[in-house]
């Protein structure tokens, strides 16, 4: 049936953006508050926040790719 | 700019309407994926050299020139051209200047940022790679967003291709500091108790594969998805088949395409990034 794998995928990719947005939320939040109480270590504490903003947005990108899939099917 | 990129996805749809009966995602799909021709739309298309496959073993193996390979040695010969003349401008003079300044930002970028803050001093010898993958990966990604362009690194077969060079050099350089056995070894930490070990060696070795994995994922993923909302985007047009939809739908697609510039860096940046990071802690195990 193909109309439950769109809903299937429409419903995938919200939940999945659901997990990153907060995941990256609480990520940028840290960096902030390190970053105004120590603004000597700020380019540091912005480079790990990219690799984990990364990260994060990986496993995000696999739960896309596989809506996007069942949304093509 | 814009324009032709709209006068293209109006001419794919009417092509797709007029190839699948009308079904409505498969121009998106015409538009991303890899193809035996280069679409010139409204000017017709230009069919690509096709050779017959070659079979080995009972593989068959076709090497037919496509799209993104076609797009591929574009960039090669656009970034051995343009390096190649910045790196000879430094005989006359010591001092950048035009075109050699931009790229000597990058590249010292990559050496103090990247290489050296991440990996250290051992990390220097393997600069060559990381500036090579950076503009790879930059200018495919750039090629994408002019008209008539296809992204390469839209392409799993391309990133796939990134990321394994990026697994042998992960693990060529763990192995070259540590010796074979002691990096496999290695990749166990030390206090584990004794039967733990084994499962930390299983999830740890099935961890490098995870890795090259994720990096080719990531920047598939990160690519196609651009694409498709801009094309999405415009698709709302025709899905309401209104022109009232048109300046909204432009709007949006004009800021996700400069959206797309900015992610085009940070997804070359990214790949780099993480391809130093994973060489790092290959080298400096613990």
């Amino acid at each position: 049936m193909p109309e439950l794998a769109h809903i299937a995928g429409g419903f995938g990719a919200a939940l999945s953006v659901i997990g990153a947005a907060y995941g990256i939320s609480k990520l940028a939040a840290a960096t902030m508050e390190a970053s105004g109480r120590q603004p000597e270590v700020a380019g540091e504490v912005r480079t790990s926040m990219i690799i984990s903003a990364a990260l994060i947005e990986g496993v995000t990108l696999f739960a896309e790719v596989i809506c996007i899939i069942l949304a093509l099917k | 700019m814009f324009l032709s990129n709209l006068a293209f996805a109006s001419d794919t749809l009417k092509h797709a309407e007029e190839a699948h009966g009308g079904e409505s995602s498969s121009w998106m799909l015409h538009h991303i994926a890899d193809s035996r021709t280069i679409d010139l739309e409204p000017f017709g298309h230009i069919n690509l050299p096709q050779f017959p496959p070659i079979h080995i073993g009972g593989i068959e193996i076709d090497l037919s020139i496509t799209k993104h390979v076609f797009f591929m040695w574009i960039v090669s010969l656009v970034l051995v051209v343009v390096l190649s003349l910045v790196a000879k401008s430094y005989r006359k003079q010591v001092v950048p200047r035009g075109l050699a300044n931009l790229v000597e930002v990058f590249v010292v970028f990559i050496r103090d940022e990247i290489v050296l803050s991440v990996i250290g001093k051992e990390g220097l010898k393997y600069l060559h790679y990381f500036l090579t993958l950076f503009f790879f990966i930059l200018l495919c990604n750039l090629f994408g967003l002019i008209p008539y362009g296809a992204t390469a690194t839209g392409n799993l077969a391309v990133t796939g291709g990134l990321a394994f060079l990026s697994f042998i050099l992960i693990q060529l350089a763990g192995i070259k500091k540590h010796g074979l056995i002691g990096y496999y070894k290695g990749l166990v930490p030390h206090g584990v108790p004794g039967f733990v070990a084994p499962i930390m060696f299983i999830v740890e070795f099935l961890g490098l594969f995870a890795k090259a994995f994720a990096l080719t994922v990531r920047l598939f993923a990160n690519m196609t998805a651009g694409h498709i909302v801009i094309l999405s985007l415009i698709g709302l047009i025709f899905v309401f088949k209104s022109v009232l939809v048109a300046p909204i739908s432009i709007g949006f697609a004009i800021f996700i395409n400069l959206l797309e510039i900015l992610v085009a860096f940070i997804q070359a940046y990214i790949f780099t990034m993480l391809t130093a990071l994973f060489v790092g802690l290959s080298i400096h195990q613990h």
